[in-house]
């Protein structure tokens, strides 16, 4: 394969050909925040956290849907930079309902986790309050529509790792709603296999297993992992 | 089929012709308003008339100054009737024997008319859509017979390059660039889309293509396929588009018949077919990566570019992908020569654009002029001002992705360069006049609004950002906002602008900040001027109060 | 040293910020070295007084008498500090909001769930009517700093008091915890 070098933060990189910005700048100990991407799921570059700069292009990038090429100049911070992550944070908080003092995910929260991380101290825009359904028909998982960010993560792993197809986003806009099947209640669901991959995958408290109460729903991310691995790169040990 | 057939149907076709020909609109606009009925009644006027021997009653399509339609044309005495009803309809046959006509006649020589330079709507308003030796008598398919058989699909591509066309869907890139990298990239299997999505509010422009001319995108599709390797094409169509739906489906089954389309074209090794593919009408499937999404089943939502569809498209396969205007030059381009081509227009855009006129304007229908034609040409001159002694305020372009360019610069020719200037786009093709009465904030809120709705969601800055900046709109218009509210709105311009995935997003401000940029006063006057007043609503019961 | 003249208040919110300030321990004696704590529910004064360098603020504002008070808390104070998640993003009190205006909370609470006497109570000029919206201080006043936390720890509560009293800047990030 042949080996890439580019610039990331004044730094030099090396990084196979195919590989994201992302990775690279992963490996070379350089972190990008990501909402949307994880590991081991193809990406779809629509959370926009990940945005970097590229010397020469008035564009940002995402970073994680970005292949490097040779002698990229890329910045991941700046003023600039730090403003829009901040504000894309600020929209998802007035979006829906977030009360993390009430929620299943609070301290094990990758949303509120960013929040710390980019300085979001508090929200500027207006909330928009929607009243969002808690789908409750499952029998082991729950789905708190009032805390997704739609990032589409349970729809991937739930195509791409489980096969079992049963996620899926309905509705446009803000109007868009995650779905089970064909949007019925996710108990009456027949492709689910209950295998809780979603429920790993999520980065929020919009996916829970039941039984949770507020401040308990800590992620297993080496399942998923494990699971890539073993169909990828044929390891099977743990 | 070969080019002496070809040329024998035209003589046949054109030998059939009779002295007078009666045209009759019969695009969806007058169809609208019972152009169908128009149409039967002068059919049977003819027949009662004892005239089926020397005059033709031919369905058209569009002819232009739809706002007066239903609209007929009587060659060769070139007399234009407007407004016409089916009851009225018979007289315009009578006045072929010189009796009086009491039909309100147009005048084919305002300047409306004569402005115009046809490429993409040569045919239009001239052959029968349904037709397709109608068309071909109109020299259709020659081009294709004479790239088949005289040109490398590389001649074919320098040509185009050589026209300087720019894709007319919006964004009007090369369209030379894009057929040579399609036509360069590796892959046994690409694919030719046709975009016919048009979903800007105001625009019609492709839809009358459609509806008025098939043939002339099939060919250019044909031609597009053969050039860059493609044997399978897909046309996009929205689906409230029936009447461009039927029209394009007579089209490519009569296409086929011919042998234009198919296997074995005119008898060399090139096959192509086109199917349909009806888009069920959500704007962001315009989007190219977010069609061919759709047209693979899936949700239409756009993804990340690179990798283009030039590179990788439908199915992972290299796809050619132009609008329906774009397609509908190509004929005409390899028919002439791409130099004849590049020279009407500009420098940087040359040929010529359809724009759909519609607002606050006195003539509004269909208008096609050469790049570089001065708005004001296009609103006063051809457009006619605005009714009633208002005076026109500005002119939107571009529909929800572009600006409104106030009066001030009417002076400012019409190609892709300055309009961007202006803060505006080229777009598709919408052209929307405003007069005074018009208020600039409701015409941002409106656009905004558009976007909102049509955002597909995918991504957070389109899904939420339009969100609070229509909440802003709404709140000045309201009279509630403050500065501080205008400034959180430009902030959220440039944030939505930046870092949205698709164009839907990076362009959805614009309407906002063009009408910033040349009426930010209307905006000011709107705010409260203390810059942290609230109002809070109370509810029912207790009155609402306003604070400070 | 000019003493640092400190109010509290409590808007809507359920006093669990004023027990975790409560819980900043013997350092309160500390505080009290420093600062005059010149209004707030832990002592007597009725007025919210002239002058006051820092006020921390619980609780969203959900009725009008809250933003009346608000406002007048900006024109006599220096700065101010939206102290916990309610103030900050109205929270749990904000879980109205979503149900449209407040009647269907009133009726819950004092109707549908009424052992006796069901019924809103009404007395103007006594109790305030509710808003609309329960929203976050700084939609009605500027806001100088922002201290979220349901509710914020002690030693949170501590790095930006000691900040604010004149220690240099407060590291920013370790100021902001949700929930
Ligand atoms: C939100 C959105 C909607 C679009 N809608 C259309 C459309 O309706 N028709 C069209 O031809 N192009 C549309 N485009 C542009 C296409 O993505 C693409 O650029 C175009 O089809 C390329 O053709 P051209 O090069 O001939 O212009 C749209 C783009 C965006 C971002
Ligand atoms: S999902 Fe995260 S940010 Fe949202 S309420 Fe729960 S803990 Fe807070
Ligand atoms: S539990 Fe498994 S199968 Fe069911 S929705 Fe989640 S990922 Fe899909
Ligand atoms: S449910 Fe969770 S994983 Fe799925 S889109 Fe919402 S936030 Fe993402
Ligand atoms: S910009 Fe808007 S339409 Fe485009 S991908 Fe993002 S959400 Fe969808
Ligand atoms: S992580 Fe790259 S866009 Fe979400
Ligand atoms: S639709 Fe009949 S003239 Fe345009």
């Amino acid at each position: 394969m042949a080996v890439r070098t580019l610039t990331i933060d004044s730094k030099q990189v090396s990084a196979e050909e195919g590989t994201t910005i992302l990775g690279a700048a992963r490996d070379a100990g350089i972190s990008i925040p990501t909402l949307c991407h994880l590991d081991g799921i193809y990406d779809v570059g629509a959370c926009r956290m990940c945005l970097v700069e590229l010397a020469g292009s008035p564009r940002l990038l995402p970073a994680c849907t970005t292949m490097v090429a040779e002698g990229m100049d890329v910045r991941t911070q700046s003023d600039r930079l730090r403003r829009y992550r901040r504000m894309i944070l600020e929209l998802l908080f007035a979006e829906r309902n977030h009360v993390c003092a009430a929620c299943v995910s609070n301290g094990h929260c990758e949303l509120q986790t960013m929040a710390y991380s980019q300085g979001m101290d508090h929200v500027r825009f207006a909330y928009q309050s929607p009243l969002l359904e808690v789908d409750l028909t499952h029998a082991s998982f729950g789905m708190d529509h009032n805390r997704c960010i739609l990032c589409t993560r349970c729809v991937r792993v739930c195509w791409h790792i489980e096969g079992a197809g049963t996620k899926n986003v309905s509705g446009r806009g803000t109007h868009a709603r995650i779905i089970s099947d064909l949007n019925q209640p996710w108990g009456m669901s027949e492709t689910c296999s209950a295998c809780g991959k979603c429920i790993q995958a999520c980065p929020t408290g919009a996916l829970f297993r039941r039984g949770m109460t507020a401040g308990e729903m800590e992620r297993d991310r080496t399942r998923l992992e494990f699971l890539v691995n073993a169909r990828e790169k044929k390891q099977w040990n743990v | 089929m070969d080019l002496k057939d070809l040329l024998a149907l035209k003589e046949k076709e054109l030998a059939a012709r009779k002295p007078i020909v009666i045209r009759c609109c019969t695009a969806a606009g007058c169809l609208s308003s019972r152009g169908e009925a128009v149409k039967e009644r002068l059919e049977r006027a003819v027949y009662d008339a004892g005239l089926g021997e020397r005059v033709e009653v031919r369905g058209v399509g569009c002819l232009r100054l739809c706002c007066q339609g239903p609209l007929v044309q009587v060659d060769p005495d070139n007399l234009l009737y407007e407004r016409v009803t089916p009851e009225e309809a018979g007289s315009i046959v009578d006045a072929l024997n010189g009796e009086k006509v009491s039909v309100a006649r147009g005048n084919p020589n305002d300047p409306f008319f004569t402005k115009q330079q046809s490429i993409v709507l040569a045919n239009s308003g001239v052959v029968d859509p349904n037709r397709i030796e109608s068309y071909v008598a109109a020299d259709g398919y020659q081009a294709l017979h004479q790239a088949l058989h005289e040109m490398t699909p590389k001649a074919v591509v320098e040509e185009m390059l050589a026209s300087g066309l720019r894709g007319r869907g919006g964004a009007g890139y090369p369209t030379g660039l894009k057929w040579a990298t399609v036509q360069k990239a590796a892959g046994a299997k690409k694919y030719v889309i046709c975009n016919a999505d048009e979903g800007d509010p105001g625009a019609f422009m492709d839809r009358s293509v459609l509806e008025s001319d098939p043939h002339s995108v099939l060919e250019g599709m044909a031609l597009g396929a053969y050039a860059v390797g493609a044997d399978q094409g897909y046309i996009y169509v929205r689906a409230e588009y029936p009447l461009a739906i039927a029209r394009l489906q007579t089209a490519i089954n009569q296409a086929r018949r011919l042998g234009v389309l198919g296997s074995a074209v005119f008898e060399s090794p090139f096959h192509f077919n086109v199917d349909l593919r009806i888009g069920a009408g959500a704007f962001v499937c315009g989007e190219e990566t977010a069609l061919m999404a759709s047209v693979e089943g899936k949700r239409g939502t756009p993804r990340p570019r690179p990798p283009f569809p030039a590179e990788s498209g439908l199915w992972n396969c290299p796809t050619l992908i132009n609008n329906v205007e774009t397609f509908a030059n190509v004929p005409a381009i390899l028919r002439r020569g791409g130099a004849w081509f590049a020279g009407i227009g500009t420098e940087r855009s040359k040929g010529t654009k359809v724009f759909a006129l519609a607002g606050k304007i006195r003539n509004t229908g269909l208008i096609e002029v050469p790049m570089g034609t001065p708005l004001r040409v296009i609103v006063e001159e051809m457009g006619g001002g605005a009714p009633d002694g208002a005076s026109i305020k500005a002119v939107q372009t571009g529909g929800p992705s572009g600006g409104c360019i106030p009066a001030e610069h009417l002076d400012t020719p019409v190609d892709y360069d300055s309009l961007n200037k202006l803060g505006s786009i080229m777009g598709s093709g919408g052209m929307i006049v405003m007069d005074d009465s018009t208020r600039m904030v409701d015409v941002a809120r409106f656009f905004m609004e558009f976007c909102m709705d049509e955002s597909c969601g995918k991504c957070i800055p389109c899904r939420a950002g339009t969100v609070q900046i229509h909440g802003l709109l709404a709140k000045v218009l309201a009279g509630e906002a403050t500065a501080r509210d205008l400034g959180q709105l430009e902030e959220l311009c440039d944030l939505v602008k930046n870092t949205s995935l698709c164009g839907l997003g990076q362009t959805a401000p614009n309407p906002v900040l063009s009408t910033l940029r040349f009426f930010r006063r209307e905006y000011e006057e709107l705010l409260l001027p203390d810059p942290f007043a609230v109002k809070l609503a109370v509810p029912e019961g207790t009155v609402s109060v306003e604070i400070r | 040293m000019e003493r640092v003249r400190l109010a509290t208040t409590w808007f809507g919110g359920c006093s669990g910020c004023h027990m975790s300030f409560l819980d900043l321990d013997e350092w309160i004696v500390d505080l009290t070295a420093k600062v005059d704590y010149v209004y707030g529910p832990l002592v007597d004064t009725k007025e919210y007084p002239e002058g006051v360098d820092v006020v921390l603020i619980e609780g969203a504002i959900c009725n009008t008498e809250h933003v009346e008070m608000a406002h007048r808390i900006r024109q006599r104070t220096k700065t101010v500090v939206s102290f916990g998640d309610c103030a900050v993003t109205s929270n749990v009190v904000g879980m109205r909001n979503p149900l449209g205006g407040p009647e269907v909370v009133l009726n819950r609470a004092y109707v549908e769930l009424a052992d006796v006497n069901p019924g809103i109570p009404v007395a103007p000029g006594i109790l305030p009517p509710l808003l609309d919206r329960a929203v976050p201080v700084h939609q009605v006043i500027p806001v100088d700093h922002f201290l979220p936390g349901c509710p914020p720890c002690p030693e949170r509560i501590r790095m930006l008091l000691e900040s604010l009293l004149g220690a240099g800047a407060a590291p920013t990030g370790r100021l902001i915890k949700f929930g």
